[in-house]
């Protein structure tokens, strides 16, 4: 299957110097969910903004469907649409009018139904025509999904859309997005809410200091890289992790009443079986055990401390 | 071609001007109308005639362009620096639409609203003072090409502009005193010799007096002159317009 979209050797250095990406190549599927990690400043929004028209690239190329978005602009424009980091609408529009002007500059018509459709998707009907200005945070973060949506885009970046909304709107936002997904659109977001990524992106992207350093599905980025605990919650207190149990990755918990073992899902042997044994024989007995498999926020840090 | 983009920004436009109907309409008649008041009574009444033309009738032509020049400017610099100033220029940047319709959409609305304006100047001071119009077609050619010029000029500081202060220092430090000093209260013949020589490097001369004759066949300079500057004015605008496309000046990184 082509990609959606296909950034290839992508590098953009600003008029002051800083170099915002580095040789970045990474293909995005038509229909999946991709999500892009990486701290503040690592070059999430200038890719995005490249892709979208705003920024110019310093090198390499990108398609979208095909087309090169220098030399065929307005196909790949057309196809986009940009929901922005930043809460910026025209604060003296109407929620429909500032909807009705982005369909516009898209080149479409104005459809009342379907622009009524999105603002009842996205509840914000019951305030068509109340000026920006008026409208909650949260709200306002609608209103610029709505304008994004407002020419029916095959592709739809979110930097950051959930920044500063609440829990409910959240859930709200994540349903219309998987909505989307189930209608074909191809979805690029960046978050800070790692836990939100690992819900619902199918890929995951991890950019850092303008270089694209990992892609990985979600699932497979879990397998591979997150670490998985076994706490064996001890009958009796010990002082120190036996010298016969010294083979294994243990660590005694701080109030000596548990012993936790790290160990790879990876391997071909966790060493579960014979860490058993030894505590057996070892006279070590134990009251209850649980697993925990590290979550993506852990495996993202870990991964950014590798790599600077 | 876009068509649809740009007459949305046209409307859009358009739109935010009913909005601010006070300060975008009322505002600059009741200030021209001050003007007839000011000049066209009190200094009119010593001041009989000037090549044959009444004084009060004289300074209309003046008045308009005055008003043409500094509404298109401000206008225009507002229209595409509002945009850039609260973020929203990233839907327009965004868009599928080239530069020269995004131009034709902000210059096109100023264009459009400072001559809206410059007609109800002229149908107000029609209620001063009897006018005549000698050429009706250039005056409309005049009053086209001088407003797509100084809205061009608009657009071009209000890209510049980076905040507001500077999107005011050349309409009220540049624009307004070459204005004032254009010939629009007199005719450069008035002046001494070394200060008319001195006002033929002023383009808003040219302005004033092709768009006088246009009245009443009387300017300081000749006709083809004065549309041969306002030709030349707008091809320079329209250059550093081009430019700034070109390179993504002040818009885009």
């Amino acid at each position: 299957m082509d990609p959606m979209i296909s950034i290839s050797g992508l590098s953009k250095t600003y008029a002051s110097g800083f170099h915002a990406l580095k040789d970045v190549n990474l293909d995005i599927k038509p229909g999946e969910i991709f999500a892009l990690l990486g701290p503040n400043g690592a070059g999430k929004t200038t890719l995005i903004s490249i892709i979208c028209g705003i920024v110019t690239p310093s090198e390499g190329s990108v398609t979208v469907d095909g087309h090169d978005i220098v030399r065929h602009y307005r196909a790949t424009r057309s196809l986009i649409g940009l929901v922005p980091q930043e809460l910026t609408t025209d604060t003296f529009e109407t929620v429909w009018n500032t909807v009705k002007f982005s369909r516009g500059l898209f080149g479409k018509r104005s459809d009342p139904a379907f622009i009524e459709k999105t603002l009842k998707e996205l509840t914000l009907w019951d305030k068509k025509d109340s000026q920006i200005m008026t409208l909650s945070g949260g709200m306002k973060r609608r209103v610029m999904i709505a304008k994004a949506l407002s020419h029916q885009p095959q592709v739809l970046f979110l930097d950051e859309p959930t920044a500063g909304v609440d829990v409910e709107l959240r859930k709200d936002m994540w349903g219309l997005v998987r909505g989307l997904r189930e209608a074909g659109v191809t979805i690029i977001l960046t978050t800070h809410y790692i836990e939100e990524a690992e819900e619902i992106a199918d890929r995951i992207g991890v950019i850092n200091n303008g270089e694209l350093i990992l892609v990985e599905n979600t699932a497979e980025l879990m397998r591979k890289l997150g670490k998985k605990q076994l706490t064996l919650e001890l009958h009796k207190k010990i002082d120190a992790v036996p010298a016969e149990l010294s083979q294994h990755n243990l660590e005694l918990a701080a109030d000596g009443g548990a012993l936790v073992y790290t160990y790879d899902t990876q391997a071909d042997r966790t060493g579960i079986t014979a860490l058993l044994r030894d505590l057996h024989e070892a006279g070590i007995r134990f009251r209850d055990l649980q697993t925990t498999q590290s979550s993506l926020e852990e495996i993202f840090v870990s991964l950014l401390r590798t790599d600077t | 071609m876009n068509y649809f983009a740009v007459w949305t920004i046209y409307k859009q436009e358009m739109a935010r001007t009913k909005r601010t109907l006070f300060q975008s309409v009322v505002s600059p008649v009741i200030s021209t109308c001050l003007y007839f008041v000011v000049f066209g009574s009190a200094i009119g009444s010593r001041i009989t005639e000037i090549d044959g033309v009444s004084y009060g009738a004289f300074i209309v032509p003046g008045l308009i362009m005055l008003s043409l020049l500094t509404q298109s400017v401000t206008n225009a610099s507002f229209g595409i620096y509002f945009p850039k100033f609260i973020g929203t220029i990233y839907e327009v940047l965004s868009a599928p639409i080239s530069f020269f319709e995004i131009v034709l959409g902000y210059v096109g609305t100023a264009a459009t609203k400072a001559m809206f304006l410059a007609m109800i100047i002229l149908a107000t001071a029609h209620l001063f003072v009897p006018l005549e119009i000698a050429h009706p077609f250039w005056m409309l050619l005049f009053m086209v090409l001088t407003a797509l010029t100084f809205s061009l000029l608009g657009f071009i500081i209000g890209i510049w502009a980076d905040n507001f202060e500077k999107l005011q220092v050349i309409p009220l430090l540049i624009i307004t005193p070459l204005a004032f000093l254009g010939g629009t209260f007199y005719s450069i013949s008035m002046l001494p010799p070394v200060w008319q020589t001195v006002s033929l490097f002023n383009p808003v001369v040219y302005l004033v007096s092709g768009f006088r004759w246009s009245f009443y066949e009387i300017a300081d300079v000749s006709v083809g002159v004065s549309l041969a500057m306002v030709g030349l004015f707008l091809g320079l605008c329209l250059a550093i317009v081009w430019w700034i496309f070109r390179t993504g000046y002040q818009i885009k990184s």
